[in-house]
């Protein structure tokens, strides 16, 4: 279970950007965070795993406070939170299993990381995990020479290789083209069911965040405005949301999901 | 398309001028004109001395023609040394620029350490090889020691310098990535920091050795061992021939090595 209270974000002595946010997420429940550019989405996601300071506030992931947290508990806490990224942010020159494998830095030594000698049980979940998602044939190329959506299912594994006890997605399919997007949206929804693993989706899309998640927050200026359930999410809520800002115009991607995203799943 | 009017007088077009002030525009030139008259004026030519030299100029060059080889030994025996030193210099200081340019780099390296991994960067470049090789002869003694010395200093500086510089400019997002991971400092330099800079290291690595073999030849003229100091004997001696094998020696190496190099950068990269 992941609890943010009151959380506040101030860069410098701007406006805060993130102003006394509450949240709540329970069991393997996948939430789209959606709003405007500059809303705090971003902001949120990396406090909870520390990429990014706050300020003030308190978040708990199971029972333990994570802003208080420094050095090498800090780096204890990050091993349960995974995380994926808009621009994948693989190692491009390293393979594909190196970079599944990167997943259990936090778990290794310094010398079994240099060497690349993982325990067996590491590279059997490296490799199940791989052929869930489709790519294990990839295991020995490198990280670059993959297609987006390819790449992004390397950051999802690697992410798991954690084995996380929740996943944090910033904008996971804004890079990628709308058909492969619906595919990883589909990965994330399923995964988060197998491995019973509560899922934070930033997510520009609300007509995916409609399809794929079952609860929707809505931050605006670093408030949340919106919590509730896709069918409550009406145009009402979008206005509030994205009101007096331009609305992309997105709509879920022609091509129905089923025939590549189910078989996928098969995978 | 409209007709040229043949009645409008053709319209002119001229490049502005680099410096729009015109008073500043020739102000600059008067300035230069005035210095070279100043310090052609007044630094101590000796043209009497200068017209002796002329001929002697001719017989050292005519002396050197043609190059004799014949001391074959000494000239391979000289550039074997030297090409130690370079190659032993490259390594070291390769290898000990990894860790300094780590030092340099302000976005991995906290300020107190960054402040001294830039101190030692720029310490290390602020000499030229020559004067350091007479402190380092001063210090440990004519020979090859005091080249490898000198060499590595300068492969530090300005290996550590690029790739500090390179370290600066990395994609931050892989940093971010690992340390999501829960990796600790040295686990995220290897995996997100070192792959992102590795074309760049080796291809340094490549220009350093090059430029490293250029600079063991100038070292060993004061003393630090290597072809310089063949050279500097042969010079010595008035073996203008034997100076000139060694100098058409020196060209073809370095016009061999800075071949090889380009080519071993142009594939790496």
């Amino acid at each position: 279970m992941l609890e943010i209270s009151n959380l506040v974000k101030r860069y410098g002595h701007d406006e805060a950007v993130l102003k006394g946010l509450d949240l709540t997420v329970e069991g393997n429940s996948v939430v789209a965070i959606v709003g405007a550019s500059g809303a705090g989405k971003s902001t949120m996601l990396r406090c909870i795993n520390r990429l990014v300071e706050p300020t003030s506030g308190s978040i708990k992931l199971n029972g333990n406070e994570l802003v208080k947290l420094r050095g090498a508990a800090l780096r204890r806490a990050r091993r349960k939170i995974g995380m994926v990224f808009q621009g994948f942010n693989l190692i491009d020159r390293l393979t594909v299993m190196e970079n599944v494998l990167a997943g259990r830095l936090g778990y290794v030594s310094l010398y079994q990381a240099i060497s690349r000698r993982y325990p067996p049980a590491d590279i059997e979940r490296a490799f199940s995990l791989m052929e869930r998602v489709g790519i294990a044939h990839y295991a020995n190329k490198r990280a670059d020479e993959l297609s987006g959506g390819e790449r992004q299912r390397v950051g999802v594994v690697r992410a798991l290789m954690q084995e996380p006890e929740v996943l944090l997605a910033d904008e996971p399919t804004a890079s990628l083209d709308p058909r492969t997007s619906e595919q990883i949206m589909i990965l994330l929804q399923s995964l988060a069911s197998e491995l019973s693993l509560p899922v934070l989706i930033n997510i520009h899309n609300v007509s995916q965040a409609k399809t794929y998640t079952e609860r929707i927050v809505g931050l605006r200026h670093g408030k949340m405005i919106f919590d509730g359930a896709p069918s409550d999410f009406n145009q009402d809520a979008l206005d509030a949301i994205y009101g007096g800002i331009e609305a992309p115009e997105e709509e879920v991607a022609e091509v129905p999901p089923t025939a590549e995203g189910v078989s996928h799943d098969q995978a | 398309m409209t007709r040229p009017d043949a009645s409008a007088p053709a319209r002119t077009w001229r490049k502005p001028p680099f410096i729009a002030n015109p008073w500043l525009r020739y102000g600059l030139w008067l300035v230069l004109v005035v210095y070279l008259v100043w310090a052609l004026g007044t630094l101590p030519f000796n043209w009497e001395r200068i017209s002796e030299g002329l001929p002697r100029a001719a017989r050292i060059f005519g002396g050197g023609f043609p190059p004799s080889f014949e001391r074959g030994g000494l000239l391979l025996t000289g550039f074997k040394e030297s090409f130690q030193i370079a190659i032993l210099a490259t390594l070291l200081g390769v290898a000990l620029s990894i860790p300094f340019a780590v030092m340099a780099a302000r976005n991995v390296a906290p300020l107190p350490v960054y402040l001294f991994g830039r101190a030692v960067i720029i310490v290390s470049r602020s000499f030229h090889p020559v004067i350091v090789a007479i402190l380092f002869v001063a210090a440990v003694g004519f020979g090859p020691l005091a080249g490898i010395l000198t060499l590595t200093l300068y492969s530090i500086g300005f290996v550590g310098k690029l790739l500090a510089e390179e370290i600066e400019e990395i994609d931050w997002g892989q940093v971010e990535a690992m340390k999501a991971t829960g990796a600790g400092y040295f686990a995220i330099l290897i995996y997100a920091v070192f792959p992102q800079i590795l074309p760049r290291q080796v291809g340094l690595s490549m220009y350093q050795l090059d430029s490293n073999l250029r600079a063991s030849a100038v070292v060993g003229i004061v003393g630090a061992g290597g072809i310089g100091g063949t050279l500097m004997n042969a010079f010595g001696r008035y073996d203008y021939d034997f100076a000139f094998a060694i100098l058409l020696t020196i060209i073809a190496v370095i016009l061999i090595s800075e071949g090889i190099s380009g080519w071993v950068r142009k594939k790496i990269w």
